[in-house]
């Protein structure tokens, strides 16, 4: 039982897939002006991740190596074009929002790196327990990168004005604000890292 | 034929719907190849070549396959595949005939399968080229072109940033946003600068 909640906490911290890893950027950037359209994008990855490491580990024992990535991508486009079917069938609104990132989802690095890492190699359990934890971490960032720049850019918060009597930012819903948002939040995430690891330093060199 | 269009295709896939800048397509890539400035041009060269081909081929699967049969809800499963297994096939090609042209641009390949840029091209075509089950009239010269300009303005933001990033090298920069952090807010920059072709009307 530990293991699996290691498992899943591991996707939310150290191995974020935004922050820490740095994967997954295209739909990160480009679904997060506004939090709504980051939590539907983060529930959508996160069903696909779910369902195809799922299938992925219980098949591993069949699937020849060499031609493996063909055989993920099969499987993650399957539940991918399940995804795109659902939402335009149920949340037409979000689908017109994602737009073209509904079907890229099949390309996210996050979902056929999970598949080739994990996946792969590990018994059920402890694939539902990852997918879970990266679907969660992704969609966290996902939430973070949005919140900040709805609030800058639109002033509002999920669809509510948060921000009165202040002039909207607007570049930060467009494309710049994006990039710039990604930069400075990975810029803090490192700046934590170092300064961590000087502190450890310094305890070491206490101790000797 | 409307020569216009087509301008119009390539002046907006250039400059005002760069694909990096202002459409995320293939930032991965971007941001992990651009570090020098000649494996960004045979980046961008391997990934024009991909998309061209790829907006040539997926269209003619859209027309003749997915569209008579009534099964276009099958368009992301069929396009990954055929864009797959065609970027495994141009590398074997290439490897066989030309080591030297390999060498330059083969490493790349393989990474171009996951690029988002290649399939979002696909998938825009069929969107935009084709209205309802019909294909619009030079729809597929269109959707090449569409292809083939997307990976000019692919490789137009790569030697923008690779440039950059050269210099970069050899200033003093906060060691927490050394590489990545930094590249992403060049990036943010170079987007803020592409935005002023967005009056461009036609």
């Amino acid at each position: 039982m530990k293991r699996l909640i290691k498992e899943f906490t591991k996707g939310i911290g150290v191995e974020n897939p935004t922050f820490g890893l740095v994967l997954g950027l295209c739909p990160t950037l480009a679904v997060s002006t506004s939090v709504r359209n980051a939590i539907g994008m983060g529930i959508a990855a996160t069903f696909v991740l779910f369902c195809s490491n799922i299938i992925i580990s219980s098949l591993r024992k069949f699937i020849p190596s060499q031609i493996r990535i063909p055989c993920f991508i099969v499987i993650i486009a399957t539940f991918v074009t399940i995804v795109e079917l659902l939402m335009k069938a149920y949340f037409p609104p979000l689908n017109a929002a994602l737009g073209i990132f509904v079907p890229l989802i099949v390309v996210n690095c996050i979902v056929l790196g999970r598949a080739e890492a994990f996946a792969c190699k590990r018994p059920v359990s402890d694939s539902v327990f990852d997918a879970l934890g990266m679907g969660v971490g992704f969609t966290l960032a996902l939430i973070i990168i949005a919140s900040i720049r709805e609030v800058l850019g639109a002033g509002k918060f999920f669809g509510i004005t948060v921000l009165k009597g202040f002039e909207p930012v607007t570049m930060m819903i467009l494309s710049p604000g994006a990039l710039l948002t990604m930069g400075l939040l990975i810029g803090i995430v490192n700046y934590w890292h170092i300064k961590a690891k000087a502190k450890k330093k310094v305890k070491e060199e206490e101790v000797r | 034929m409307d020569f216009g269009k087509f301008i119009a295709i390539a002046i907006s896939m250039v400059f005002i719907n760069n694909f990096i800048l202002s459409k995320f397509l293939g930032l991965c890539s971007f941001i992990g190849v651009s570090k020098e400035t000649k494996p960004a041009v045979s980046m961008g060269l391997a990934v024009t070549f991909v998309t061209t081909m790829s907006s040539l081929i997926t269209w003619l699967i859209y027309r003749y396959l997915l569209i008579p049969f009534n099964i276009t809800y099958l368009r992301t499963i069929s396009f990954i595949l055929v864009i797959a297994s065609f970027v495994q096939l141009v590398e074997m090609v290439v490897r066989k005939i030309s080591p030297l042209l390999y060498k330059a641009f083969g490493i790349y390949l393989p990474l171009i399968t996951v690029n988002c840029a290649v399939l979002g091209v696909a998938v825009l075509n069929s969107e935009m080229f084709f209205a309802g089950t019909s294909s619009m009239k030079n729809g597929f010269i269109m959707s090449v072109t569409q292809g083939f300009f997307a990976g000019i303005g692919y490789m137009l933001a790569m030697l923008l940033m690779s440039g950059i990033r050269e210099r970069l090298e050899f200033t003093e920069v906060p060691a927490s946003l050394k590489d990545v952090p930094l590249a992403f807010i060049i990036a943010s920059l170079m987007s803020l600068a592409f935005m002023g072709f967005n009056g461009f009307r036609f």
